[in-house]
């Protein structure tokens, strides 16, 4: 057996892939537990705690870090600003495989993957907000999926087809701008039904509000952070337009981030002032709050304005990194550690070593596939069009 | 801390503050975006 692959000419036992390949061999066997011995044998989740990581982390945090493929197609294509085109695909493509892993993410938790069209043709819970958020994700990553398709025909040589969902991309954004306006605050809203369970410093009746900024926040730094990482790893992938958008896309977007963060600072500050809760601030969950708010919220907000006005890319980047870790705090925040704060230390949810096995098996697959696309397809790179057929 | 015993207390106490933070918050977002911008020109 030959020991490079056939289409990248990369050798198969590559450090990448081992890595990869143990993950993906862990994460495979704990699959088969999880679905034939229930959740009970792979989780610490009880009735006190239903929701653990894989809604934590895999859905609110896999929803937030996905927003970069409406931030930047609606960048793009309804404000017009044509010098982030480069950015478009790979954005598409992350929020595509971010919502994908999301949907599959879910099945670990809801379980009865045959049930999943159950919100649309069992029931009629359309006043439900987790009906809304099922609604609007299928629908948006069913848009995702024909905007990312120009990539996979022009790929296949498929140049009629492909013409005719070019035809659709505005329509295709404003669908997308919509449906995650829609669900990017519901996954908000849906915190809305348990305020003694909620830290009061975390509850608010602004949280729809707070998770759709957040949302945005973390798809401007998303694309920052996936571009470097592109630029990296697959700058031989890339084409001159590309590589010429390497300072451009993080000092624009980098701009758009310090200021939506600016406001978010605001909006968190005024949500303290609506609920008249400062004296918790100066307790234990208060001085965490703060650390959210000063270290994750204002900190990157003055790291991204001094990078832009210094045109420093490099501090960009990391911003951009302290910015979705940012994110991940936020969301563990409001779904793990200020959620069922009343209860005894005892009683407190802590994630089983699987749940985050399946976690980081989910992050590799996407990874994987994600290598696997833009290694084959005109991801990073503009198709000859000429040479379709 | 200040005991609160009705809604209209409570509304007017927090708004009262939340007033005064919305004008320094509308003072400090222009301050923020002319630090932002400062080097546009450039």
């Amino acid at each position: 057996m030959s020991d490079k692959t056939a289409t990248t000419g990369q050798p198969i036992f590559s450090p990448f892939n081992i890595v990869a390949g143990f993950i993906l061999l862990v994460g495979g066997i704990i699959t088969i537990l999880r679905f034939t011995q229930g959740l009970d044998a792979v989780t610490n989740l009880s009735d006190d705690n239903p929701w653990g990581i894989w809604i934590g982390f895999d859905l609110l945090v896999g929803v937030a870090l996905a927003a970069g493929g409406f931030v930047t197609s609606a960048t793009v294509y309804i404000f017009g600003m044509k010098q982030y085109h480069a950015a478009v695909r790979p954005a598409i493509l992350t929020g595509f495989l971010g919502y994908a892993l999301v949907v599959l993410a879910l099945h670990y938790d809801v379980g009865r993957p045959w049930r999943l069209p159950y919100p649309f043709i069992m029931q009629r819970g359309t006043t439900s907000l987790l009906f809304e958020v099922a609604a609007c994700v299928a629908l948006y990553l069913t848009v995702l999926f024909i905007e990312f398709s120009p990539a996979a025909l022009e790929w296949l040589g498929l140049k009629r087809a492909r013409d005719i969902v070019i035809k659709l991309t505005i329509l295709l954004t404003i669908f997308g701008v919509v449906l995650s306006t829609l669900h990017q605050s519901s996954l908000g809203a849906l915190f809305l039904i348990a305020p003694s369970k909620l830290h009061p410093l975390w509850y608010t009746p602004y949280l729809p509000i707070y998770f759709f900024v957040t949302a945005v926040i973390a798809g401007l730094s998303m694309v920052i952070f996936e571009s470097s990482l592109s630029h990296r790893f697959f700058s031989h992938k890339m084409d001159a337009v590309h590589l010429a958008g390497k300072d451009t896309v993080p000092l624009g977007f980098g701009k758009a981030a310090a200021l939506v963060l600016a406001g978010y600072f605001i909006i968190k500050v005024i949500g303290i002032s609506a609920g008249n809760t400062w004296h918790y601030l100066a307790t234990g969950y208060g001085a965490w709050y703060l650390v959210e708010l000063f270290g994750f919220v204002a900190l990157p907000a003055f790291l991204y304005a001094v990078g832009v006005r210094d045109k420093n890319i490099t501090l960009i980047r990391w911003t951009a990194a302290l910015t979705v870790v940012g994110i991940v705090v936020n969301r563990f925040n409001i779904c793990l550690v200020a959620f069922n704060w009343h209860l005894p230390a005892g009683e407190r949810y802590f994630p089983h070593w699987m749940e985050i096995g399946i976690s980081v098996f989910i992050v590799t697959l996407g990874v994987v596939v994600y290598r696997f696309i833009v290694t084959r397809m005109p991801v990073l790179y503009e198709h000859p069009y000429d040479d379709v057929p | 801390m200040e005991t609160i015993f009705t809604l209209q207390a409570f509304m007017l106490h927090t708004k009262n503050i939340t007033y005064v933070l919305m004008v320094a918050a509308l003072i400090g977002i222009t301050g923020f975006w002319l630090f932002l911008t400062e080097h546009d020109d450039e």
